[in-house]
């Protein structure tokens, strides 16, 4: 056999070199960081006066974007590990209601029904993963299971205990709690008093808050979802870890055959989903003072789009957490920007289902760029 | 050609069984392995090649059974175990992730980490370089280290799996069907990568249901039929007819063998 002669020359020429432009398509971010760029063109020509450019309609879509990306961080690092939960909107009605129960209801100090919730709703997170692992179902039926028996709770629970379904004077009990502020406070405040007195943003110009910043600080929420953005952008990129999210969701057998602990993997993403919905939740109730029943509608389908959107594979394997981020910025930013326009709010479903779409199909094309598939 | 056996077997497969539910993949198979030879595997599709050596990779517990690993009795309880033993597998499916690039892929499990502060972190640098530098050993030139390996051909997985497996310090390779679904010119190069692995003395396992591929590198020929073992040959005291026939259980490919020419 004369195969030793050969072996020099594997190298294939036929294989031909990656234009520019070809390797910029297949950074999973491209489709979110165009979609930014349109959507922030569109709103500055068309809406430019509508006040959605000043500092409180700056803080306002914002805010609504910093909610997408907190349950989009989770969904996405779920999503290219390979699973999905459909559970997180009925996650953060849950927590919600938790918290409120526990410190409204019982009495519980804020802190202790914060923490306690966490612990609670990051197993339930554990238990989705488990359940999947062990039973080889898909993710998206074990978690729909769940959408049902936490929203089911969270309605029955108040009612049975309160006879209502909205729990309200969290925010009063949870005044000068220390963990309470950690959601629901604001920094840099300082900082917006003296940009107000500077004249560089706006101030009340009459009334009891006459003089002070219209916005005065940073809701907590934001810096949560930076803070979020960043953790799972260098955990997924940057560490091992990462290394075995992406292995997982690529190809769970040919992971585990290299040694990477799959279900460990999986099972920590379910529980890492739980934990952003709990923060959602949490910044929520905090916000609002409140817990109700029908909180997290629809948002498990939200952060998937978010994270569609910013160019994640819907089978595993390949996205990016930044992409995601940038989804959810769009989201937020169309959503309230058609609201400042006074356009009728439901379009902004069609938008959804459209830009959906268009996500998908560009995502599948990149998909077949990278693999070389057809 | 027989001095091999001189030393002692890196790994010993004893009375091996393999039950799932009521099917019986494997009923009592042994093989020794030794360093440094490259020991065929061969057996017709469905024989029980596959879990035989899933039981040595640490994929599939055997039913019964015992495996000496440099002479001691060993249980992986999961493929890290046999990884970190030094067994290194390229599976028949499943070797690599298409969507990962090949850096990724080769150090799938196996990362690299540098410190910074009191956290570790994914040295791409190294890795990227070692990817590259083994690529080049192995004549595949990358486009870069960030290239998915979905893009390669079959035949060029196959050599990263190699390469990856070689360079973690395998003891043992155990290689299933890696030139089933390639063309001539990838097959001659792995069996070239086998050729040149055995001679840094580790021991190859090389799975194949085809005989000019086995003779082509092997040392010694253990064919499976039907979960059983035939027994172990040594090069040159078996010809190539002899081993078809036991690969299909018996004469009946003769006969066939005979009316069509003399092709198979
Ligand atoms: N995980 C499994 N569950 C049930 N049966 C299996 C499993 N793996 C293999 N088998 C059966 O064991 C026998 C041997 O399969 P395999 O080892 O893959 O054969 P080979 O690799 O030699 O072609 C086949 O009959 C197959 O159907
Ligand atoms: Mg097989």
């Amino acid at each position: 056999m004369s195969q030793t002669a050969q072996s020099q020359t594997v190298s294939d020429e036929r294989v031909k070199e990656m234009s520019a432009l070809r390797r910029a398509l297949i950074r999973p971010e491209l489709g979110g960081l165009v979609g930014i760029v349109a959507v922030f063109a569109f709103f500055l020509l068309f809406a430019f006066d509508s006040g959605m450019f000043g500092s409180q309609g700056v803080m306002n879509w914002s805010t609504v974007s910093a909610q997408f990306m907190i349950i989009a961080v989770g969904a996405c690092l779920l999503m290219i590990a390979g699973e999905f939960d459909l559970s997180v909107g009925s996650m953060i009605g849950f927590s919600g209601m938790m918290i409120a129960i526990l410190s409204v209801t019982l009495g519980w100090p804020v802190w202790l029904a914060i923490v306690v919730t966490f612990v609670l709703c990051i197993a339930i997170g554990a238990l989705n993963g488990y359940i999947v692992i062990r039973t080889g179902l898909p993710s998206f039926i074990v978690t729909l299971a769940f959408l049902f028996i936490l929203r089911g709770f969270t309605i029955y629970l108040p009612q049975t205990i309160e006879r209502k379904t909205i729990i309200s004077g969290v925010r009063d009990v949870a005044e000068g709690d220390w963990l309470a502020s950690l959601f629901g406070g604001k920094i840099l405040t300082g900082f917006f008093t003296w940009l107000g007195n500077a004249g560089l943003i706006e101030t009340f110009e009459r009334g009891t808050r006459e003089g002070q910043p219209v916005v005065d600080g940073i809701p907590m929420l934001i810096v949560w979802a930076i803070a979020l953005v960043v953790f799972g952008h260098i955990l997924l990129t940057r560490t091992r870890f990462g290394n075995w999210i992406f292995a997982s969701g690529g190809d769970a057998e040919a992971a585990r055959n290299s040694g990477v602990p799959v279900s460990r993997v999986k099972i920590l993403m379910f529980m890492f989903t739980a934990f952003c919905a709990c923060v959602f939740a949490t910044c929520q109730v905090m916000e609002f003072g409140s817990a109700g029943a029908d909180r997290g509608l629809l948002k498990e389908f939200e952060a998937i789009i978010a994270v569609v959107i910013g160019g994640a594979l819907l089978t595993g394997g390949y996205g990016s957490v930044i992409g995601a981020a940038l989804g959810a910025l769009i989201f937020g930013v169309v959503q309230q920007g058609l609201f400042f326009a006074g356009v009728e709010s439901s379009l902004f479903r069609v938008f959804l289902g459209i830009i959906l779409l268009f996500a998908v199909i560009l995502n599948t094309y990149i998909r077949r760029l990278i693999t070389g598939e057809r | 050609m027989n001095t091999r056996t001189t030393h002692e077997p890196i790994i010993r497969m004893v009375n091996i069984e393999k039950h799932f539910g009521s099917v019986i993949a494997l009923a009592g198979v042994s093989v020794d392995v030794y360093p440094g030879e490259c020991h065929c595997l061969l057996g017709d599709n469905g024989a029980g090649k596959s879990t035989f050596i899933k039981t040595m990779s640490g994929v599939h517990k055997p039913t019964a059974g015992e495996i000496l690993f440099d002479g001691k009795p060993m249980h992986f309880d999961d493929p890290r175990d046999a990884i970190s033993a030094g067994i290194a597998t390229v599976h028949q499916h499943l070797a690599m992730i298409p969507l990962m690039s090949v850096s990724r892929n080769f150090f799938m499990g196996n990362e690299p980490l540098k410190k910074i502060g009191p956290l570790k972190f994914f040295d791409h640098d190294l890795a990227n370089q070692v990817t590259m530098e083994e690529m080049r050993k192995m004549g595949i030139n990358l486009r870069g280290p960030d290239q998915a390996v979905g893009t390669l051909s079959g035949g060029e997985r196959q050599t990263v799996a190699i390469a990856r497996a070689v360079h973690f310090g395998a003891k043992v390779l155990i290689l299933d069907e890696p030139t089933s679904a390639l063309g001539v010119r990838q097959t001659a190069n792995v069996l070239a990568t086998i050729d040149k692995v055995r001679k840094q003395d580790v021991a190859v396992v090389f799975i194949t249901h085809n005989v000019r591929h086995a003779l082509a590198v092997g040392d010694r020929f253990t064919v499976l039929n039907r979960g059983q073992t035939l027994g172990t040959a040594q090069r040159g005291q078996i010809t190539p007819e002899e081993l078809q026939d036991m690969m299909a259980g018996g004469q009946e490919l003769v006969a066939l063998e005979e009316s069509l020419g003399g092709t198979i």
